[in-house]
């Protein structure tokens, strides 16, 4: 009865975030748009810019795991954050005095941010193949799980992040130092191998480096960090941030 | 053993709190609040701007820890038990808590299913709430889309979608039309009735607390200054009131009649004030005592005391953000040709 209760509610959160996600038709073009950007200008400059060590695929295919990494990265952290919106406008406080846990309102904001990933990557991976990248479509389907459950660890990052902020002040603080160094330490855009020093340093700190290591494993089968490792570290790091997110999101004052 | 502590400490009490407070740094904006609910109760706060009322109802909802005391509902202590305590209430905030990027039947669909119901009572309960709250027409526009007042009423609606043993509404009609507000609380009391709904309800509309309260407490600076019935509360001025204006009144002449006729009788600014027990019977009287000692009344009205009077003489202030404390004697006393 109650447990039929908890995934009522998880069903209720994860829809409105869908609902939220899909009407959001700018965001939607922006998903195509930004990643076509990233292909465009990134992609065509650094790739004229010389042959890396990219293990023999053209820049192109090299990036596109990295671009969805990006995607996920973005995408998620944003809908954990929101609940920031969602306390501004008020509207937590209608989820907050409802009969469901608090961790069944974390559970469905994690699938509604794994599922507007998962969507956006879609459409991204569409683009990557019109724009010549070559993967095997059973690399492009097998970063699908992956997409899932890293998107569900950023959510919650997001989350535990929005769990301590009561404004929306902070927020190009969070952008400007922990979601743009996340992403551009993580080696979607260079071979991470290339790198050497406290930058090799920051690289292996920085848990998104693993979950872009793991999507180009699954894409194009190459990889500078054994995949093991980098599948070990994306598992622990969602289920360490959904344990942190659950608790500091039930956190009450 | 603990069951019956707690029995015998709530005393058939479904919403109880004891001493409870809440401080922010050294301020408490709940000050040692204790409060005793029966079933089926329709129970009004009323206080001015700031006196505490949304931070109390936010603690017994959960969303806010007491800094102090303690509260239940439905025997569910607020702190230890929040999860059952929610399984018990519902609430209209008196700030927007909607979704505006969800049309006016997604708002309800998802509270709805937060709550549990099934699709048959959610579709037929959202059905019946959007007819109370007049939005039928505008139910699959974008919240965002809506007037302030609409969006107003969609909170109510959605408060009432749901029949929780409690039900907490934080000043839900304000801003909406008499007509609008009379036929929702019309509807409110009937369904409070019939499903043996316990309401906690702030309202800045004064009439409407007497209408629809059972007992009312008064509220300022976070602590409660007074409760009881609107009778009960109104019998604390004194009964009604007889007020005539008099010709000449300031002259010694006529003050010295009214003093003699009179003895318990107040002259402010032209009236004579005179408390009676029931105005209406003895007003016939009065006016002929006043004739046979010669006094010259030029206008008579009866006066019962409402619960702004009583507000205003315990607070010292308006219930609304009205300037307080004019120099008009008339309206602390003698507010026209009520009844
Ligand atoms: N989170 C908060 N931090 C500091 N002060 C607060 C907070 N919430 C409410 N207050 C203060 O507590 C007092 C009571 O507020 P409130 O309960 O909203 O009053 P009411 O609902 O009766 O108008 C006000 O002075 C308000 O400023
Ligand atoms: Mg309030």
């Amino acid at each position: 009865m109650t447990m039929k209760n908890e995934v009522m509610g998880v069903y209720a959160v994860w829809l409105r975030e869908f609902k939220r996600f899909y009407r959001d038709r700018g965001n939607l073009l922006g998903s195509v748009a930004r990643p076509l950007m990233w292909f465009l200008i990134i992609g065509g400059g650094l790739g004229a810019a010389g042959q890396q060590a990219t293990g023999g695929f053209s820049y192109f295919t090299f990036i596109a795991p990295g671009i969805i990494g990006m995607t996920v990265l973005f995408t998620s952290l944003f809908q954990g954050v929101s609940v920031i919106w969602d306390r501004e406008f008020g509207f937590l406080k209608e989820m907050l005095v409802a009969p469901i846990s608090r961790v069944s309102i974390v559970i469905g904001k994690a699938l509604g941010g794994a599922t507007s990933s998962l969507l956006q990557s879609l459409l991204i991976i569409g683009v990557a193949y019109a724009v010549g990248v070559t993967m095997p479509i059973a690399g492009a389907l097998a970063m699908l799980p992956l997409i899932v459950v890293i998107s569900v660890g950023f959510t919650a990052l997001g989350l535990t992040i929005a769990s301590f902020m009561d404004t929306m002040e902070g927020f190009n603080v969070i952008m400007n130092f922990i979601v743009m160094p996340m992403f551009l330490l993580s080696g979607a855009l260079f071979p991470i191998a290339a790198t050497g020093g406290l930058m090799a340093t920051a690289v292996y700190l920085d848990p998104m480096t693993y979950g872009v290591e793991a999507l180009r494993y699954a894409a194009i089968g190459v990889s500078s960090v054994s995949p093991v490792v980098s599948l070990a570290v994306v598992f622990a790091f969602t289920a360490a941030m959904s344990v942190v997110a659950t608790v500091a999101f039930s956190r009450r004052k | 053993m603990v069951r019956v502590v707690f029995l015998s400490e709530n005393d058939g009490a479904i919403i109880q709190t004891s001493g409870l407070t809440k401080k922010y740094g050294d301020f408490a904006a709940v000050d040692g609040v204790d409060l005793s609910i029966k079933p089926g109760e329709i129970f009004g706060l009323l206080g001015p701007n700031g006196a505490g009322k949304t931070t109390l109802i936010s603690m017994l909802c959960t969303t806010v820890m007491p800094s102090s005391g303690s509260a239940s509902i439905n025997s569910f202590d607020v702190v230890a038990r929040p999860g059952d305590v929610r399984r018990n209430i519902g609430i209209v905030f008196q700030e927007q808590s909607l979704d505006d990027r969800l049309t006016g039947r997604e708002n309800l669909e998802l509270h709805a299913t937060l709550y549990g119901l099934d699709a048959a009572t959610a579709s037929q309960r959202i059905a019946s709430v959007l007819d109370l709250v007049e939005l039928k027409d505008k139910a699959d526009a974008l919240v965002r889309t809506y007037s302030g007042g609409m969006r107003r009423r969609l909170e109510i609606g959605r408060g009432l979608v749901h029949y929780p043993k409690v039900l907490f509404l934080d000043e839900p009609t304000i801003g909406l039309d008499p007509q609008t507000r009379e036929h929702i609380w019309a509807y409110v009391k009937d369904l409070a009735k019939r499903e043996q709904i316990t309401i906690l309800m702030t309202t800045h509309y004064m009439e409407e607390a007497e209408m629809l309260c059972t007992r009312i407490a008064i509220i300022d600076h976070g602590k409660i200054i007074a409760l009881g019935t609107p009778d009960e509360l109104k019998s604390m001025l004194g009964g009604e009131t007889v007020v005539l204006k008099l010709r000449d009144a300031d002259t010694p002449a006529v003050r010295e009649k009214v003093q003699a006729t009179f003895p318990d009788a107040k002259l402010f600014d032209g009236s004579m004030v005179l408390s009676v027990k029931a105005a209406e019977k003895e007003i016939s009287g009065v006016l002929e005592q006043a004739r046979s000692a010669g006094i010259d009344v030029l206008e008579t009205s009866m006066h019962r005391p409402t619960l702004n009077d009583v507000f205003l003489k315990l607070t010292g202030r308006e219930i609304r953000d009205e300037k307080a404390g004019t120099a008009d004697a008339m309206r602390a006393f003698g507010r026209m040709h009520r009844h």
